[in-house]
This record gives C-alpha cells, structure tokens and sequence, in this order.
C-alpha cells in the first residue's frame, strides 16, 4: 500500500463505534477515540471503566464485538498480538510476562523472530537501552531485577520492534517516584522521534505532566476528550467519577495516645521462594492516630500484614504486641478478641468468599469474636441467621453498600461496594487496632472517598489504625505517620506533614536505588 | 459456526437443579444405543434394567441394602469434597473398617453378648478412620496428594482382606474356603422390617445424612467446611485450619466407610470374603456427586445407583447380557453429571458471526 506515508499526515489510529460485549455486559461502548502522530495520548478512567479492554482490542488480544479499528486510515482487523505489532503497535502490559529463570536477552529474543542471534538482539537491546535511558544489562537475570529495570525490559522489547505506537497500561503503579521521573524522560524522547504514546493511567497528575491529550472512559463509553493541561485535577476526576468526590484530611487525628499495637524487631524467614522475609521490622501505632506504611508492591507489605494478623503467627511471642500485650504466637481470632480488626488486600478469597451471601462473609471475619451474638445451641455453635443478617444490614446501611437484593453472593457486588463491606465488617466492631492492607485498591473514587474517611474517623474516636498502601494520594489523605517498606525492612516513621512525595520516593527506593546504580555501570 | 461456552454472570440456580436429571436422562438415551448396538431391543432392555428390579417387594429389599452403603459412604465423601479434600481410598475404608468390625465375631467368636454388635461397629467407624488418617497424615504433614494415596490404598486393603481369609481368619470348620466364620447370632445387624431382607444399615444410612445436611446447613462446623473448600486462604482469615479439616474430613468420611462396611458385612453377608464389596467406594463417588455433594440428594442418588447394580443383576438373566454394563451406566452417568455441571456456571453459544466475518474481509 504505497499511500501509507501520505496519510501520515491524518491520525496514526482512530477508532470508530468499537464496543465490546460480555454477555449483556458493554465492557466498551461504542468508543471513539483518535491518535495523532507524535503525541502522549492519556486514556483516563478508574478501575472497570473499560481501559484495559479497550487496549486488548488494539492489541488484538479481545476481539471487538462492533466497531472498526483505522489504522493510518486503513480499516485493519487484528486479531492476534503478532497482527498488531506487524502494523507497529507495541504494549508494555501493567503485569510482566517475563520468564524469571532467564536472561534479559533470552527474554527479549523470546518475542523475536527466531532467526536472529541471541547475541544480535543482546546488542540491539544494549544499544536501545542506552539511546533511550533505560539503563539495562542483557546478561541479568530477570529474578535478580526490580520491578523497574523489568519495565524497561518491556518497553525494550517493544521498542526493538520499531513501533509507531506504544501502549503502556498503568506504567507507574509499580514504580517509586524516582523510577516514574525517568520513564518520563524516555517517553518523552520517543514522542520527539515522531512516536505515540497510549498512556494508562487513573493518577491525574502524572497525565497532566506527561499527556497532549486525554480522552476520559467511564463505564465503558467516553465521557470526555481534552488537553489535560487546561483541565483541573477536579474537572478531570468529575469526567472519571461522574461527580465531585469529598476531600479526606487525617486533621483530627494524633499521635498523644497509649500504644495500641506494637512490632518489636520482627522477623520473619520467607514462606514461599517468591515471599520477601521481613527484617527487623519495629512499629507503634497510638491510639487516635494512623499510621500508614508506603511502599512499592512486594517488598513485604502482605508478609507484615500475615505477622500482625495472626494468620501466620511468628516465633517470638513479644514481636508483636497488641494493647501491650504479647501476641506473636497467637492466631487470628485469640487477636480479634482483643480486639484487633483486619482488612486484607486481596477481597475474593482471601477477605471475602465470592460465592457466599454478605452474611456468610460476616461470620467469616467474626465468627469467634462475636460468638455470644452469632453463634448458639452451645457446643452445636448453631449460626443464627437472624442476628447475623440483621448485623449485615446494619453495616450495608452504615457503609453505603450498593447491592441487588437482601443477602446477595460477595462475587455480585463491585469492587467498591465489597470493600465497604468488607471494611465495614471490621468498623462495626469499633475495633481497638485496625490493620489495613491496601484500603482501596481497585475501588471506584467514591468508594475509596468514603473508606478513607471512615479509617479517619475510626482513629479520631481513638482507635489504632494502621494502613499498608501503595497509594501515595491515599497515605496523605489519612496518614498522621507515614513509615515506608522496602525488601522487608521498614523505616522510621515521620509525621506526614514534615514528608515530602521526594522524600517517600528516595526511602522506598531504599536498596533499590544502589542496586540500580550497579544495573547502570553494566549496561554502559 | 462454532460452540461457545459463556460464563454466566450469576450461577444458574435452575440448572443446578436440573443438571443431575438431564444427566440421568442422557445416561438413558446412550445406555439405549449401547443396547441396541448390542443388538437388543432398547425399551425392553431398559425396562428390565432400570424398572423390573422396583417391581416386587423384594427387589425393594435388595435395593435398600445396595443404597445403605452408598449412601452411608457418600455422605462422608460430600463432607471431604465440599471442604476440597478429595478421599478417593473409600473402599479401602470399608473394607478396613468391616475387618476392624469383625475381630469381635472372627477372633473372640466364643464371646456372647449384646455389647457385640455396638462394639463392632464402633470398631468398624474406628477401622474405617485409621485406615483414612494414613493419607490424611500423608497430605497434612508431608503435602502429599491425597488422591494417589487414598486410591493406592485400596489395594493395600483389598490385598489385606485376602490374605486374612485365606490366612489366619480362615474358617476352620470351612472345607478351605476363603471365608471366615459365620458370625454368631449376637454379631448380626438385624432387619429393620418384617417385610424382608433390609437390614438396619439403611437407618444408619438415612441419620447420618440427616445429621450431616443439618451440620452442613446450620452450623458453623458446616461453614467452616464450606469456607476452606473455596477457599484455603479465606479459611485462614476467619481463624479456621485447613490441616485440622483435611484430619477432621478424612477421618469423618473414613468413619462412615467404616460403619458401611462393617454394616454390609455383619447385615448382609454375615462373614468376611475376598470380596465384600463391589466397588461401592468407588460408586459412591458418583452418588456424592450426583447428589450435588447434598445429603439429601444422597440419599436419593444413592438409590438410582443401588438401581445400576441391582439392573445390572437382572440384564444378566433377563436379556443375558454381562454385569459389566452396570459399570458402564455408572460411568456414563458420572460422565454426563460431572458435563452437564458446566451448564450451571455457563450457557452455551452458537455463534455464525465468524462466516459474517470473513465476508467482510472479502469485501475489501
């Protein structure tokens, strides 16, 4: 097709009507959106608004169910990942798919055609890595790296294909503030060759930073398509949320009160070859305050929240104490007696059974700790349904819980609205100590709003709170202290307000930031 | 054209209830095929297969104390399989447990009194369990797969069994038949009815599902199952251990075979043989099953595969065909339930698109 270079100078893609079904349900609908050369193109929208499935179709992993796909004004099918990186679309998916045991090369070459050498694609990759700052050594295994150096691996990968377009899903969830700085710079740099950028992402400011443009998904269709620079963050957040989402501030909490919950030099070996031991780790958490833990994903945020549950109790007894007294080796629920509540990450079987009613799911977390009101006919432990759906009422009410019918499975409701169960559950009990690992991962803003502020609420009424999260907008939004994990250890804990997002940034990249260094000296 | 399987958004409540009856409906129809390929008339093969054996009051008899054991052993099974534990070593267990049981009659056959028969089954319950809690210890302590080993020791029991009768249990007094002893008028398990041969091991049958529906149903034992079977994870959080229910399951189901044996023995054959069992532990995975791992539904899936065996007696006489073919709807039947159990979380698609599609392709 010769005519492809003239009509470089219409849009790169345009998509036109496309929507995609799931049964009944319009995962994308009727989506149209258009992609200029040379441009980062922001594609915003909260979890479930139908960005992910939008890029599946452009990269030919979903097959659209209606709607047509323009690429450099030709109407292209594409129905494979090949297909779509023969036309020149590259992707970075927001989950790696990277093969531990091997090399970067091998990886890379992985994606390759066979025909190439291994040590061919090694040069080729060491000489992008440098061109683009992306600092990498082709002779590393993968196992040995950080969650950023195997993001540029991706993104390397997608480069040696000399795509015009690249798609990047959600490219900083997983990176310190520092790591993000300098996957900017790169994308910048691919943008001044004349490139496009999809950029994924929900975080207002990065798109504001980074993007020319910004169409805006929620529940499935666009609600909105601007230059996200002439938009405010809450101009922007209404075209996700569809209405203005209430302010949370940790004003009105301290750090005065007794200490409630305590770790004390906790360690702990490694359960699994891909768990991360914690090292060390000593905490207080006051009564009236909250404590927030920052850090990037699997660097021992659930291995500490397994220790202080109880779900896995440790060795030592006095590691871990719970209104001044030792708990360490008991369980879960000899802890919830004293009155600790726990909110895991993860909401389907692990904090919630899908299958199960919304009452069932209440006596999961509180079957020992509220036996006097759930549980009768003495050793028979009869569960009575009554007490026990009359509790779940009282917290859908409490929490806002948006649900079709009385009692539906866990697995029907939201994300959003599971979580304000789930941390309802807890709430319910005013809870001494509350220890929650992230709060509101994957849960719509308003959702998320209303979580927030009832952890606040619950540590001004003088609880412990404390909170794991990855969110930095989060933590700031409830934190009265902030301490930051990293490989397992964790730091000493600041006031929020002393903290700056540069400072979170350097103490998350604790090790990781020598160690990147040491990737660097390889690569050059 | 092709065939789609679409997830549904919510679990069919209908098919879930239905799913076993269209099974057993396919079963019918391939069962008539098998038949006719035999060069049997269909209907009347049937006939005699799945309804002459309801005939007379007899017949009613032998399908009770076909269903008791079934039952009694299916129901242990739902308890193992809703808690995801996957005990298929129950016929090891009532064999273990019917030879546990007959020490009493066989070895101490000279003791009488009505201690006997409580003690006996009791010992049996006690056989079934220990002989279960070689793979539950197996799978608790040492994350061995409890499937390979419960299934290998059936081999173990059955092989025991034989050289017991052969051996030391031989009945002296027997002419050197593999047998032992007949058991003495205190070791046997008496007949429920004055109506026939049903023994009160189908009572036994019948309270244990009850039991077990209501434990399952109200109590937070029957949560805690239910909890750890979906999810080992979420059994953690509520303070639940899934080592204690792989114990609790195993030990539990392994009772129940025990009691079935020692049940079948003392009620129905009175002695030990080489074989005291044919395959019920292994059927009485599909009657778990086929009851949607409900007891109630055990019970009366429990009854439809008693039918097979007793079917597959009366094809041997009426339309001389061989007993295997109550293997074979067995077969058919786990097949077709454990199939037709996707229409419960999908439905089925037939898609054309795919044709419309490449049209369009031609047209550019």
């Amino acid at each position: 097709m010769p005519v492809k270079g003239q009509i470089a100078s219409g849009p790169l893609l345009a998509v036109s009507n496309l929507t995609k079904l799931f049964g009944s349900f319009a995962a994308c609908d009727a989506i149209n959106l258009h992609i200029e050369p040379g441009e980062i193109h922001a594609l915003l929208g909260e979890n479930g608004a139908g960005k992910s499935t939008l890029v599946k179709m452009l990269f030919g992993v979903l097959a659209p169910t209606a709607g047509e796909i323009l690429w450099m004004g030709d109407n292209v099918r594409i129905t494979s990942p090949g297909d779509a990186r023969k036309l020149g679309i590259g992707m970075v998916f927001q989950h790696f798919s990277l093969f531990e045991a091997l090399t970067v090369a091998e990886n890379i070459a992985l994606s390759m055609d066979r025909s190439i050498s291994l040590a061919r694609v090694a040069e080729e990759a060491a000489r992008l890595s440098r061109v683009y700052g992306l600092p990498l050594d082709p002779n590393a295994h993968v196992a040995d790296l950080s969650v950023g150096e195997r993001q540029r691996i991706e993104i390397v990968r997608a480069l040696l294909q000399n795509p015009q377009l690249i798609i990047l899903d959600e490219p900083t969830s997983v990176l310190t503030p520092q790591e993000a700085d300098r996957l900017f710079e790169t994308l910048l740099k691919l943008k001044a060759e004349g490139r496009s950028v999809l950029y994924i992402s929900h975080r207002l400011e990065e798109v504001q930073r980074l993007c020319d443009r910004a169409t805006v998904l929620r529940h499935g269709k666009v609600t909105g398509a601007c230059d996200p620079r002439a938009e405010t963050p809450a101009s922007l957040a209404r075209m996700m949320v569809g209405n203005d989402v209430a302010v949370v501030t940790p004003e009105g909490t301290s750090t005065t009160g007794d200490v409630q919950l305590e770790a004390c030099h906790l360690s702990v070996a490694a359960r699994t070859p891909f768990a991360v031991s914690l090292k060390d780790v000593s905490l207080k958490v006051r009564a009236g305050e909250v404590l927030a833990i920052a850090g990037v994903a699997g660097n021992g945020q659930s291995e500490l929240f397994d220790a202080l549950s109880g779900e896995y109790p440790v060795a030592d007894d006095n590691a871990v104490q719970i209104r001044q007294k030792p708990v360490g080796t008991k369980n879960i629920n000899a802890r919830r007696l004293m009155g600790a509540g726990f909110v895991p990450e993860e909401r389907h079987g692990h904090a919630a059974v899908s299958s199960l009613s919304l009452s069932d799911n209440l006596v999961l977390a509180r079957n020992q700790s509220d036996r006097r009101a759930f549980l009768g006919g003495g050793f028979l432990k009869i569960i009575r349904q009554g007490a026990v759906k009359a509790a779940a009422r009282r917290i859908s009410a409490a929490m806002d819980v948006r649900k079709s019918g009385e009692d539906p499975p866990a697995g029907s409701l939201s994300g959003g609205n599971l979580q304000k169960f789930i941390v309802g559950r807890e709430l319910d009990r005013q809870p001494a100590v509350l220890v929650v690992n992230q709060p509101t991962w994957g849960v719509d803003a308003g959702a998320a709003s209303r979580i927030r502020q009832a952890l606040v609420d619950l540590a001004k009424a003088g609880s412990a709170v404390l909170v794991i999260s990855q969110d930095l907008d989060e933590i700031f939004e409830v934190a009265t202290e902030i301490a930051v994990i990293s490989e397992g250890r964790l730091s000493d804990p600041y006031p929020a307000r002393e903290l700056s997002r540069e400072k979170i940034g350097l103490l998350m990249g604790g090790m990781h930031g020598k160690t990147e260094g040491a990737g660097a000296a390889h690569a050059h | 054209m092709r065939i789609e399987l679409e997830k549904r958004p919510n679990v069919s409540a209908l098919f879930s209830i239905l799913s076993p009856f269209i099974a057993f409906a396919l079963t019918i129809v391939f069962g008539g095929i098998m038949f006719a390929l035999l060069g049997k008339n269909p209907a009347a093969a049937l006939y005699s297969f799945f309804v002459e054996p309801l005939s007379e009051v007899w017949s009613l008899h032998e399908l009770a104390i076909k269903a008791a054991p079934l039952i009694l052993i299916g129901v242990g099974l739902s308890v193992c399989f809703r808690s995801n534990n996957w005990n298929i070593g129950a016929e090891g267990q009532f064999i273990m447990g019917a030879i546990a049981g007959s020490i009493l009659p066989v070895v101490f056959y000279d003791w009488q009194s009505p201690l006997v028969l409580p003690l006996m089954l009791v010992l049996g319950m006690i056989g079934g369990a220990i002989f279960a809690a070689i793979p539950a210890f197996l799978k608790a302590h040492m994350n061995t797969n409890e499937i390979l080993t419960s299934l290998m020791l059936v081999y173990v029991a059955q092989l025991f069994l034989d050289w017991l009768v052969r051996g030391p249990w031989r009945n002296p007094q027997g002419m050197n038949f593999p047998e032992t002893r007949t058991f003495g008028a205190d070791a046997i398990l008496p007949e429920m009815l004055v109506s026939g041969r049903t023994h009160w091991g189908f009572a036994f049958a019948i309270i244990a599902a009850l039991l077990v529906w209501f434990m399952m149903r109200y109590t937070l034992r029957g949560f805690e199952i239910t909890v750890l079977g979906q999810s080992e994870r979420a059994g953690r959080f509520a303070g639940f251990s899934s080592r204690r229910m792989i114990w609790f399951s195993m030990l539990f189901s392994g009772a129940l075979a025990g009691l079935a044996g020692i049940s079948e023995v003392s009620g129905a054959i009175q002695q030990l043989r080489p074989v005291i069992s044919p395959g019920y532990g292994f059927t009485a995975i599909i009657v778990a099953f086929l009851g949607r791992l409900n007891p109630l539904g055990i019970i009366a899936a429990g009854l439809v595969l008693a039918l097979t065996y007793l079917g597959g007696e009366a094809a041997q006489l009426s339309i001389g065909v061989s007993d295997k073919v109550t293997r074979v709807f067995q077969g058919l039947l786990l097949f077709f339930v454990l199939s037709c159990d996707t229409l419960i979380h999908y439905r089925i698609r037939v898609v054309r698109e795919r044709f419309a599609a490449l049209k369009t392709d031609e047209a550019h």
